[in-house]
């Protein structure tokens, strides 16, 4: 019993109280640069999910064979591994989403979460607490694009999910690089300010 | 287990095995993944042939063939559309280097008398909300049914009868410069027809 809490507790740090994006502040690149529609951002969410889940797996599983000295090397080609076979699957069966993040999905490799994760968490941990901590990171991570490029979407071209609501423009500045780091200024601050809200009347 | 020691030998052989293993599982889902994305890049083909053309039963894929740019280096791909093996239009995928930003890819069907008969905007990166309106009707209808040897299509800013793009007539000249070209390239080998 005692370790289900724990695992459920694991699982739901990645998303609320560690969430990467707002708080870790960890991945902004593909955060930023994928989010100017929900459907991107949850496609690049998916995406890390695989990535990160896989390799928390199996950096925990060979944890003890792995030197010290070549960790960083050996979770980078890994990552990279499980990287290219997320891109070539997705070449082969989404081939309308692979278009839009084409460019985006090799940056996986660099996302920090994923080498933070195995880094900090996986090599350090058991097999299934590290399985969770991907999956609740990766779902942490998949909501905040969702959501961010929900707002993006919505503010920038009057639609969500690809469905135009109204018909019209938009500000056109939220679909541009800059309306990135607007929304995600404004998304961290309430996310803060709901925090200390919380601490305060508790 | 206890934890394997960093010594010049295990530093070694931890770092071949992993990259072996890397690659060979890579090599693996490479092979696997391969047929699938032939099929989904012609599937992709097929779709913007559908756009511009009507009425072929052939499959214009499998009969490409690639036409020299007269006067210039580079070629063009020509997907012929066949009705009961009679030749009744052919799609062109042509490209301008002129756009805002990277090359612009289209593709283009003809009839045999050389008309427009309809775009498709296959691939590019102009900027979201300006040039990126291009794929949309109301600027791409202004091409449909036209003949480039006897219309003019440059935006109205070069003489020509098309209403560019508001804030884009960057991205909306190199698409009538990828259509130019696309004619000219067809005409260069239709001109006995």
């Amino acid at each position: 019993m005692a370790t289900n809490i724990k695992h459920k507790e694991n699982f739901l740090k990645g998303i609320v109280r560690e969430n990467p994006v707002f708080v870790l502040l960890l991945g902004l690149c593909p955060t930023l640069g994928v989010t100017s529609s929900a459907l991107n951002g949850l496609g690049m969410g998916v995406a890390t999910v695989f990535v990160l889940v896989m390799s928390n797996l199996v950096v925990s599983l060979i944890k003890n064979l792995i030197p010290d000295k070549v960790r960083i090397p050996a979770f980078i080609v890994i990552i990279a591994s499980f990287v290219t076979v997320v891109q070539l699957l997705m070449e082969a069966y989404t081939p309308a989403l692979y278009d839009q993040l084409g460019l985006f999905i090799p940056l996986i490799v660099v996302n920090c979460i994923v080498l933070g994760r195995a880094e900090a968490f996986a090599s350090r941990n058991s097999v299934v607490s590290s399985l969770i901590d991907g999956l609740g990171m990766g779902v942490g991570f998949t909501m905040a694009l969702t959501l961010l490029g929900a707002i993006r979407e919505l503010l920038g071209s009057l639609s969500i999910f690809g469905l135009q609501l109204i018909e019209g423009d938009g500000m056109l500045v939220f679909i541009l690089a800059p309306g990135a780091f607007i929304t995600l200024g404004f998304l961290i601050a309430l996310m803060n300010w709901l925090k200390n809200r919380s601490a305060t009347t508790k | 287990m206890a934890k394997v020691k960093s010594t010049f030998g295990s530093l070694i052989i931890t770092l071949a095995v992993i990259t072996f293993v890397g690659s060979l599982s890579l090599g693996f889902v490479f092979d696997w993944t391969q047929e699938p994305i032939a099929k989904a890049q012609m599937a992709k083909q097929l779709k913007a042939i559908e756009a511009v053309l009507d009425g072929y039963d052939n499959n214009p894929v499998m009969e490409k063939y690639k036409v020299a740019i007269p006067n210039g280096k580079d070629s063009l791909e020509f997907f012929p559309a066949t009705r009961n093996g009679k030749r009744i239009g052919t799609a062109v995928k042509t490209k301008s280097s002129k756009g805002y930003s990277g090359d612009i890819w289209l593709m283009v069907g003809f009839n045999e008398a050389g008309d427009v008969l309809r775009v498709q905007v296959l691939e590019h990166k102009e900027t979201p909300g300006l040039g990126s309106k291009m794929s949309q009707p109301n600027f791409l209808n202004q091409y449909f049914g036209k003949n480039p040897g006897k219309n003019n299509l440059k935006v109205k800013k070069d003489g020509g009868e098309v209403d560019a793009i508001t804030g884009a007539t960057i991205s909306s000249r190199a698409f009538s410069e990828a259509v130019q070209l696309a004619y000219e390239t067809f005409q260069s080998v239709n001109h006995g027809n």
